[in-house]
């Protein structure tokens, strides 16, 4: 039985449903190389053509934010509701603005 | 597909031990009654939230017996994939193993989120510690039986994964969303394929009703112990990992089958399976959980067999990942000399 450092990386797969739309994380998988995962992500993941494009991305180089940092870290945006169309009162007969 | 008592008891499965998350350790109070409330919300617990061990354990323990089952679930229809009656069949049947085993990686993936590594999960099912489905264990004699299969084990295991597309952990639920879309594909070739051979000659309808005496019980055995035997379950519950119970679960497969079953003109072997008029649904007979249980813990007929295929494809493959590990390793280093 192969030891954990022997096992394969691991790569986080984002797949684009469609022309136009965002790529979308959809899962991860282990191989050993970028091709490799490509590959892998293609037979996993888009085996009923939910796909025409995927990214995939070593799972070890992404910076997440921290979860316990939450309340600081978007606290920011909380109280500045003057961001928001609705802050505004405008005279109904503008109709839609 | 395939997941039954998910709950199982697994006392040797100590072997994994989930990481606990970096910020993760001091289960105090604060973060109890936070993840207390998110659960009591319907809110999702994703990775890197606190979460109790408990919940963690039990969840690395359900996800990864269902990975398993996925993976050992591919042995026995993939007995039949060299001999299916036609090209038709044959093309049919090696969609659906493929789909077992992506939703394999699924699963394992979803597990790993939770600081278990692939090789302890692979190295818990190869050294027998860890459990999974029961029905595997039961061979695959005739070819109506991958029609059955996918009729009634598959049905069944609709009936167990919808609800757990609604699980309080995040990946779990994303994964069975996944799935489940995969499923309906499954039953209904089983379905379609004992269809077929029902029209055929007298011999292939015995061969179905053969099959179908053989799998209704061991199935309706898959949703696990009784809830009166299920200790697991209400903190299942109340965790929103489990959402309906073994016995709910089992009621209504029975009777979503029943009907079926009379579409398809075969008899479903328990002599006391009727309609209940008061109760609203069909009455079944006792399920053996003895025989349930011994193939659970070992002794079924075909635990020692899927174990060793399992292990011997997996042993057989480790030149291929030893190899492509090493190549990416090589080239990685080479393209860092040029890059100097």
């Amino acid at each position: 039985m192969s030891d954990v450092t022997n096992e394969w990386p691991l790569w986080e797969v984002f797949v684009r449903s469609k022309q136009g739309l965002e790529h979308k994380h959809c899962g991860s998988l282990h191989a050993a190389d970028a091709q490799q995962a490509l590959q892998m992500a293609r037979d996993v993941y888009t085996r009923r053509m939910e796909g025409v494009s995927i990214w995939v991305v070593p799972s070890a180089l992404i910076t997440a934010s921290e979860p316990q940092d939450k309340a600081e870290f978007f606290e920011p945006a909380a109280d500045k509701i003057y961001r928001h169309p609705s802050f505004y009162a405008i005279p109904d007969e503008v109709g839609h603005m | 597909m395939y997941t039954q008592a998910l709950d199982l008891p697994d006392p040797e499965g100590r072997s994994i031990k989930a990481v606990p998350p970096a910020h993760g350790m001091p289960a105090d109070a604060a973060l109890q009654t936070r993840f207390d409330e998110k659960i009591d919300a319907d809110r999702k617990i994703e990775p890197q939230d606190w979460m109790p061990e408990a919940y963690r354990k039990t969840l690395v323990r359900q996800i990864s017996q269902h990975a398993h089952s996925e993976i050992v679930g591919m042995l026995p229809e993939g007995n039949w994939i060299s001999r299916a009656p036609s090209l038709k069949r044959k093309a049919i049947l090696l969609a659906k193993v493929q789909d077992e085993g992506g939703h394999g990686l699924y699963l394992y993936s979803a597990a790993e989120t939770l600081g278990v590594s692939r090789d302890q999960l692979l190295g818990a099912l190869h050294g027998g510690k860890a459990k999974y489905s029961s029905i595997f264990n039961y061979p695959t004699l005739t070819w109506a039986d991958v029609g059955t299969i996918g009729w009634l084990v598959d049905g069944a295991a609709i009936m167990n994964q919808v609800p757990i597309c609604r699980c309080s952990y995040g990946p779990y639920a994303r994964a069975m969303i996944r799935i489940c879309k995969e499923e309906s594909f499954h039953q209904r070739q089983g379905f379609e394929s004992l269809m077929t051979q029902m029209s055929g000659t007298q011999a292939q309808r015995e061969m179905v009703q053969d099959s179908v005496n053989r799998w209704w019980w061991p199935v309706l055995a898959m949703f696990g112990p009784p809830d009166s035997d299920s200790p697991n379950s209400a903190l299942g519950m109340r965790w929103g990992i489990k959402r309906i119970s073994n016995d709910d679960l089992r009621q209504k497969f029975v009777d979503a089958t029943v009907p079926q079953a009379g579409i398809l003109r075969v008899t479903l072997p328990d002599p006391q399976l009727k309609w209940n008029e008061e109760r609203g649904h069909y009455d079944y007979g006792a399920i053996d959980w003895d025989e349930f249980w011994a193939v659970v813990n070992g002794d079924g007929p075909c635990n020692k067999e899927r174990l060793a295929t399992r292990v011997k494809a997996h042993d057989d493959g480790q030149w291929v990942r030893d190899a492509a590990l090493a190549h990416a390793r090589k080239r990685e280093a080479r393209q860092r000399k040029e890059a100097a």
